[in-house]
């Protein structure tokens, strides 16, 4: 369980103090796909990275079961980072390394044994369905086979809380839908909590069960999908399924 | 043709020799201490994953330093320090003490740039895997920039090769020495031409071994 508890987050830059979140909480269950759907610039994105721990909170808190992630250091904030996989809009896979090295990276971080590392690799490889590409480089391989292959990666250290940041931004129609499907796969099958960050709304209404709606920097609304979808509170929400119904 | 190389064939092929040595031999050294050095310019910079901005820009300004010093006057400048290391001042191999202390700031800014085109986006996946920053340094940031470390590696071999030639002007050996000694001293043109020929053969060889081996070696063209 994941509880987001007032979180604040506040960028310093050369024009002044820029608010990227403010005050916001949510709670996330285990076995969620938790949709968070915005605007470019709402605070999405920050989100994402004080959840993965790549920003500190400016205030705030946030718990992963019960366990305070903004007050870690050293090897007990990288073990906190393993469990969680994370999936990056643009792949941000090493392009030097065949697909089976890199979802091997994760797994290779700490003391390992080769057999072990080689059956899990080629495990997650046909859980993705890539089983055929492990030789191959990331050049070689269209942005659906990419994100495939980030989310092996992710899943490498058998993570408690999968996080994707626009997982399916850069893909087409069809590699949306198949990917989607994967991840609802990981989910029910695994048992694997999932965050997508997304500004389609199509992706929450497909796969997410609850979701929460932020703009300029807060949670306007939040519950399950199914009555938001129904009946929409804020300005925002109504506005974003407005569109989509015209 | 025959008698001229029969004059001077064997001078001509140890002064490829020498030179060849007084390349190779800076250029390795001068990467056992660039590299490092150029990590660290990269690692410690605003923004990188071990930010010490303090310590970059003293770091960095040393680095400056000893570059903007003109080849000849550093080599002159560190003479005692060149007694100390090789034990002379003279010869191809005491040449090698001030080529690898003028190339290593080279190479520290070389590599820097090669490090420097790393999306940052391929660290920030690192970390959230849980790599430890040497972790990132030796698996992500000097692997992921291998072409481009490579090609590096062809500037600054050639560089180095072009300062040999001012160590050959003050007796260091190699074909500036030859270039020096005959051309300029002895008004031979012809042998001149020759070393010319011969430096020209030899920048051409290490550009393109490295540009074979770096496009090799870069996965992401396939």
């Amino acid at each position: 369980m994941i509880e987001i508890e007032h979180l604040s987050k506040v960028f310093q830059d050369k024009n002044g103090r820029v608010m990227a979140l403010e005050d916001v909480s949510a709670t996330i269950r285990d076995g969620d796909i938790f949709g968070v759907i915005g605007m470019s610039g709402a605070g999405k994105s920050t989100l994402l990275r004080c959840l993965c721990l790549l920003e500190k909170p400016t205030a705030g808190r946030i718990l992963l079961d019960g366990k305070d992630l903004s007050a870690l250091r050293g090897s007990e904030l990288r073990a906190a980072r393993r469990r969680m996989g994370v999936v990056f809009q643009g792949y941000n896979l090493l392009m030097q390394k065949t697909v089976a090295e890199n979802v091997a990276f994760p797994l290779k971080l700490d003391k390992y044994d080769k057999a072990a590392v080689a059956a899990r690799v080629a495990e997650l490889l046909e859980l993705v369905g890539l089983a055929d590409k492990a030789a191959s480089y990331p050049s070689q391989l269209s942005g659906g086979q990419k994100q495939r292959v980030a989310l092996a990666r992710a899943l490498a250290s058998d993570p408690e809380v999968l996080l994707c940041d626009e997982p399916t931004s850069a893909l087409d129609p069809l590699t949306t839908r198949s990917v989607l499907e994967l991840l609802q796969d990981i989910n029910r099958k695994l048992g694997v909590t999932i965050v997508i960050i997304t500004h389609e709304l199509d992706v929450v209404r497909r796969i997410c069960n609850r979701m929460v709606v932020i703009d300029e920097s807060r949670f306007v609304e939040q519950g399950d999908t199914a009555a938001i979808f129904a009946d929409p509170q804020s300005r925002i929400a109504r506005l974003l399924l407005g569109k989509k119904e015209d | 043709m025959q008698a001229f190389l029969n004059e001077y064939g064997m001078l001509l092929l140890g002064g490829v020799g020498e030179t060849l040595f007084m390349t190779l031999a800076p250029t390795l050294c001068a990467y056992l201490l660039g590299l490092p050095m150029g990590v660290l310019l990269t690692v410690t910079k605003a923004g990188g994953i071990a930010e010490a901005p303090r310590f970059n820009a003293v770091f960095g300004w040393l680095v400056n330093i000893l570059r903007s010093l003109p080849f000849m006057i550093l080599m002159i400048f560190i003479i005692p320090f060149t007694r100390l290391i090789a034990g002379t001042s003279i010869g191809a191999t005491a040449a090698c003490v001030p080529l690898t202390v003028a190339a290593a700031p080279f190479v520290a800014r070389m590599v820097e740039q090669s490090l420097e085109e790393i999306d940052r986006g391929t660290v920030e996946a690192a970390r959230c895997m849980g790599a430890t920053n040497w972790q990132i340094v030796t698996r992500v940031l000097l692997v992921e920039s291998v072409p481009s470390l490579l090609r590096g590696l062809s500037i600054s071999t050639i560089t180095i090769l072009g300062y040999t030639a001012i160590t050959g002007a003050v007796g260091a050996g190699g074909l500036g020495n030859i270039a020096f000694r005959f051309g300029y001293q002895r008004y031979q043109k012809d042998l001149m031409y020759v070393t010319i020929l011969l430096l020209i053969l030899l920048v051409c060889l290490i550009q393109g071994v490295f540009n074979r081996i770096a496009r090799h070696a870069d996965k992401r063209s396939r």
